[in-house]
C-alpha cells in the first residue's frame, strides 16, 4: 500500500504516512505480521489456532476495553487484575446460590472497587495513578484473603461453559468479549456518557464549566472499567476451571494499558479508540504467538513488545507535533 | 543598512498560499508594527523569520547577509527573540531559574551560583518594574509580570531582534506603560522590534513604521505617521473607507436595548470571597448590557466566574429570573439560565481535541438525546443553526475545533453558551485574541443577542470595546464595586477617572 503510494506522489508520502501511521498502524502491523505466519509458521493458519488465539486473547481485550475508557478521561487503572481477582475469589463462594448469583456477586465486587477508584479520583482528586495503586496492591490482598489463599476447582457446568463452551462454532468467551466491544464502541459513539467522557478528558476545566456532571461521569468510568475487569476475571476463572485468586489477572493491568496505548489511543485523554484497543491486545497476543511458535525465548518476547510499544509512543507522538 | 529584510518570501501550505511573496525590512532600532487579521500571514512571517518554517520562495537577510535558519535555535542564536501571546516559560520554577534558564551563573566549583542568579535577577527585573521575589514560582505571579520576565529574557539573550506577538493582550495599562518603557529603551540600543498587536492605539504611540498583510498578501508598509487610523483598518479589512467610518471602530451600535421598568434578570447582592470580591452588588435587566470595568486583578473575571458557579464564594447571592441560584455550582448555573464564556478559551472554553459539532452540543446533551443515547439529527439542527448563525468558518462541522483560528474558535464557544437557551451570558474578554472580523461579529452579535431580551455582562479590557458595548459599567476596583457610569458618563474618559480618582481615596 504505502509504497505503492511512494511512487505516484513522493512529496506528501511522509506527511500522509505520518498522520495514517497513528490510525492504522496497529491494522498494518496485523495483517504483516498474519501474512508472515501464514507462510513461514507451520499450523498456523488453522481453525484450532485461531480459537486459541481468541480464547487466550478475550480477557485481555475485555479489560483493555474498560481501560481505554479511563485512558480517555486522561487516567489510568492499574487495580484492573485486583478487581479480576477479587471476582475469581467470589465465584466459589456463591456459585452454591446458583451460576446468576455468582456472577452478580463478582460484578458487584467490581461496583464497589470502581466506585472507590472513582471517589478518589473524581471527589478527594487523588491522580488516577495513585488512587488505583491502592487497590492494585489491597484488592488483590483482599482477594486471597477471601479465598483463604486457596486455589478452588470449579466443577459447576453451567459455569463452565462460559469458559470453555462453544455457541455456534464459536467459544463463548469470544462472543462475550465481541458483545462487549459492540456495547463499549456504542456507548463511546452514540451515549451522552461516551461524549461526556471525551470531553472531561479532552479538556476537564472547559467540560466543568459547561455545566458536566464531571465527577459523576468520572466515577461511571471507573465503576464500567472495574466491572469490565470482574467480568473478564470471572471469565477467567471458567476457562481454566479453578478459581485461584493469587494468579488471576497479574499483569494483566501492563497487556490492556499496551493493548490501549498501542492501538493508538493517546494517554492525554480525549480520543478512544475502540477498535484499535481490540487490534491492539491482538498484535500483541500474535507477537507473543509468533515467538513461542518459532521457539523463541520469553524474555526475546518481552522486549520485541517493549519495542512494539515504544513504536507505538513514537508514532503517536510525531502526529502529535505536526 | 537593514537588520532584517525578507525579499518576496513565500509559504505555500497544501491548499493555501500563507505568504504571497512579501517582502519586509526591518530598520535598526525600529519598532515596526505588522498587523493584519487572523489567516493574513502575520504569524506565518514571523515563523519564517524565528526558523519554525523554511520559505518555499524568496529570501532572507539578516545583517545585510544571506540567512537561512534551519530551526529556531539557530534564529535565537544569531540574536532573533520571540516573545509569543502565551507566555512560554517554566511555571514550576522560579523566577530568577526562568530568566537564566540554560545560562545560570556558576560559581567556582561549577555548581549553579544560586546566590548571585537571585541577585542579577532582581537587578534585572527592577529595570522592568517588577519588584517580586525573584525565588517565587513563576507561575504564581500575574500574567502580566510573567510577561515582563519573558521579555527580560529575551533581551538578555543578546537579541538585536526581538519580536512581539500580541504582547499587551494580558497586561493592565500600568504595565504596558512599564512595557512601552522598555520598548523605547531597546529602541535606543538599536534593536530592531517586529510589533504584533490588534489594539490601534498602541501602535500609534510606540510603533514607527507599519506592515500591513491580507490574505497572505504585503498591502501597505511604510512610516506609521503618515498612515491615518482609519485608512489603518480600511487595508486590513480591505473594507471600503466610508463604510468603516460610518460603522466607527467597532461593531456595536451604541444604542441601549435595556428596558428601564422590567424587572433585572440577573441579581447578584453582595457577593464576598476572601481577599478576591467585597460586597458586589449590581443588576442586570434584560436586554440589557452592563460591562464590568476596572483593572487587571480588579475581581471582574472572579465575579463572573462566581456567578457562573466555578469560583469559590464566602457569602451572597444571586438571583436569575426571580429565582435564587442556591449554592452554586456549574451544573446548576447552567441550569439556571446562566452561561459564562471564560477569559481563556484555550484552558476552559473549548475542547481542542473534539469537532465543532461536538463542542456545540456539549452543554446540551441531555436535550438531544433520548434515555441516553444522543440523537444525531437533533445535534445537527442545533449545531447547523448556530454554525450559521454565527458564520462559524470550518471545513465541516466535523473538523477539530484545535485547528480552527481563534475567531472561529470563539464563536464555538458562543454558540455552546446559545444553545443551552441562557437568560443570562456572561462575558469575559469575548473579543480577545481574535482578528478584525470576528471581532466586529462577536460585538454586533452582542448587541443582537442583548436585543433578543437576553441580560449581558461584559469583560473587556479593551475600554472602547466596553463603553461602545455597554449601556451601563459597573466598575470594580480590589474586589469592590467603586461606581456605576449610567448614560452619557459610559465614556472611556469617565471610566478611566472612576479607576484613578478612587485609586486616589485611599493611597
Amino acid at each position: 500500500m504505502s509504497t505503492e503510494t511512494v511512487a505516484t506522489r513522493p512529496t506528501l508520502d511522509t506527511a500522509r504516512l505520518k498522520a495514517w501511521l497513528p490510525k492504522y498502524g496497529v491494522y498494518a502491523a496485523i495483517v504483516l505480521l498474519v501474512v508472515y505466519n501464514i507462510f513461514f509458521t507451520p499450523y498456523f493458519a488453522t481453525w484450532s489456532n485461531l480459537r486459541i488465539q481468541l480464547i487466550q486473547v478475550a480477557p485481555i481485550v475485555i479489560v483493555a476495553l474498560g481501560m481505554a475508557l479511563v485512558i480517555g478521561t486522561e487516567g489510568i487503572d492499574l487495580s484492573v487484575g485486583s478487581v479480576m481477582a477479587l471476582a475469581a475469589a467470589f465465584i466459589p463462594l456463591y456459585l452454591g446460590y446458583g451460576v446468576v448469583a455468582a456472577i452478580i456477586v463478582a460484578l458487584l465486587a467490581g461496583v464497589a472497587v470502581g466506585f472507590i477508584n472513582g471517589v478518589l479520583v473524581a471527589k478527594v482528586g487523588l491522580q488516577p495513578i495513585v488512587a488505583t495503586l491502592a487497590l492494585f496492591v489491597g484488592g488483590r490482598g483482599l482477594a486471597v484473603v477471601i479465598s483463604e489463599g486457596k486455589l478452588v476447582d470449579i466443577r459447576n457446568s453451567d459455569f463452565l461453559y462460559l469458559g470453555s463452551g462453544d455457541l455456534l462454532g464459536i467459544p463463548v468467551l469470544v462472543w462475550i468479549a465481541a458483545a462487549l466491544v459492540l456495547v463499549v464502541g456504542f456507548v463511546v459513539r452514540r451515549t451522552v456518557f461516551g461524549r461526556r467522557l471525551l470531553a472531561i478528558g479532552g479538556n476537564r476545566p472547559a467540560a466543568e464549566l459547561a455545566g458536566l456532571p464531571v465527577k459523576r461521569v468520572l466515577i461511571m468510568v471507573y465503576v464500567v472499567c472495574a466491572v469490565l475487569a470482574s467480568i473478564a476475571g470471572l471469565l477467567s476463572v471458567a476457562r481454566i476451571q479453578s478459581s485461584d485468586a493469587s494468579s488471576v489477572g497479574l499483569l494483566i493491568e501492563l497487556s490492556a494499558i499496551t493493548a490501549v496505548v498501542v492501538g493508538g489511543t493517546p494517554l492525554t485523554g480525549g480520543k478512544v479508540r475502540v477498535l484499535g484497543t481490540v487490534a491492539g491486545a491482538m498484535l500483541m497476543q500474535l507477537v507473543i504467538a509468533t515467538m513461542i511458535k518459532h521457539n523463541l525465548q520469553p524474555s526475546t518476547t518481552e522486549m520485541v513488545q517493549a519495542v512494539i510499544i515504544l513504536i507505538a509512543v513514537y508514532v503517536a507522538r510525531e502526529r502529535k507535533t505536526r | 543598512m537593514a537588520l532584517l529584510e525578507v525579499a518576496d518570501v513565500s509559504k505555500i501550505f497544501p491548499g493555501v498560499r500563507a505568504l504571497d511573496s512579501v517582502s519586509f525590512t526591518l530598520q535598526p532600532g525600529e519598532v515596526h508594527a505588522l498587523v493584519g487579521e487572523n489567516g493574513a500571514g502575520k504569524s506565518t512571517l514571523i515563523k519564517v523569520l524565528t526558523g519554525v518554517y523554511q520559505p518555499d520562495g524568496g529570501e532572507l537577510r539578516y545583517q545585510d547577509q544571506p540567512a537561512q535558519f534551519g530551526t529556531p535555535m539557530d534564529a535565537q542564536r544569531a540574536g532573533i527573540s520571540t516573545i509569543y501571546q502565551e507566555v512560554n516559560l517554566v511555571p514550576l520554577m522560579t523566577v530568577a531559574q526562568n530568566l537564566f534558564l540554560g545560562r545560570e551563573p556558576r560559581n567556582s566549583f561549577g555548581m549553579i551560583d544560586r546566590g548571585r542568579m537571585d541577585r542579577e535577577a532582581r537587578e534585572v527585573l527592577a529595570g522592568y518594574g517588577v519588584t517580586t521575589d525573584v525565588r517565587r514560582q513563576l507561575g504564581t505571579l500575574a500574567l502580566g509580570a510573567q510577561q515582563m520576565v519573558a521579555l527580560a529574557r529575551a533581551v538578555m539573550i543578546d537579541a538585536k531582534v526581538v519580536i512581539m506577538d500580541e504582547p499587551t493582550s494580558s497586561l493592565e495599562p500600568r504595565e504596558v506603560q512599564t512595557l512601552f518603557g522598555v520598548i523605547r529603551d531597546l529602541h535606543a540600543k538599536g534593536i530592531g522590534i517586529i510589533y504584533v498587536s490588534h489594539r490601534l492605539d498602541e501602535l500609534y504611540e510606540i510603533c514607527d513604521a507599519v506592515t500591513i498583510l491580507r490574505d497572505g498578501k504585503l498591502v501597505h508598509t511604510g512610516k506609521l505617521a503618515e498612515l491615518e487610523r482609519i485608512k489603518l483598518v480600511s487595508l486590513m479589512l480591505g473594507r471600503d473607507m466610508a463604510e468603516v467610518r460610518r460603522e466607527g471602530a467597532t461593531a456595536f451600535s451604541g444604542e441601549g436595548t435595556g428596558d428601564e421598568s422590567a424587572a433585572p434578570v440577573l441579581r447578584v447582592r453582595e457577593l464576598n470571597s476572601r481577599h478576591k470580591l467585597h460586597d458586589v452588588t449590581f443588576d442586570v435587566r434584560p436586554g440589557e448590557v452592563v460591562g464590568l470595568g476596572g483593572l487587571l486583578g480588579a475581581g471582574r473575571s472572579e465575579t463572573i466566574k462566581a456567578i457562573g458557579g466555578a469560583y469559590h464564594l464566602d457569602s451572597g447571592e444571586i438571583e436569575v429570573d426571580g429565582k435564587e441560584l442556591k449554592k452554586p455550582t456549574p451544573v446548576r448555573a447552567v441550569k439556571a439560565g446562566i452561561a459564562v464564556q471564560p477569559e481563556d478559551r484555550k484552558a476552559e472554553g473549548i475542547v481542542p481535541g473534539l469537532s465543532v459539532r461536538e463542542n456545540i452540543a456539549l452543554a446540551v446533551l441531555p436535550r438531544v438525546s433520548r434515555g441516553g443515547f444522543v440523537s444525531d439529527s437533533k445535534i445537527d439542527e442545533i449545531v447547523d443553526r448556530y454554525m450559521k448563525r454565527l458564520r462559524i468558518k470550518a471545513s465541516s462541522p466535523d473538523q477539530a475545533v484545535g485547528d480552527l483560528s481563534g475567531g472561529n474558535q470563539q464563536k464555538v464557544l458562543l454558540a455552546r453558551l446559545l444553545a443551552t437557551d441562557p437568560k443570562v451570558l456572561l462575558l469575559d474578554e469575548p473579543t480577545r485574541g481574535i482578528d478584525v472580523g470576528a471581532k466586529a461579529e462577536v460585538q454586533s452579535l452582542i448587541d443582537e443577542l442583548a436585543g433578543e431580551g437576553l441580560g449581558v455582562v461584559l469583560v473587556s479590557s479593551d475600554a472602547e470595546e466596553l463603553v461602545e458595548g455597554s449601556d451601563r459599567v459597573v466598575v470594580l476596583r480590589d474586589g469592590v464595586v467603586v461606581g456605576t457610569l449610567t448614560g452619557t458618563e459610559v465614556t472611556t474618559e469617565d471610566l478611566m477617572s472612576t479607576i484613578a480618582t478612587e485609586a486616589h481615596r485611599e493611597h
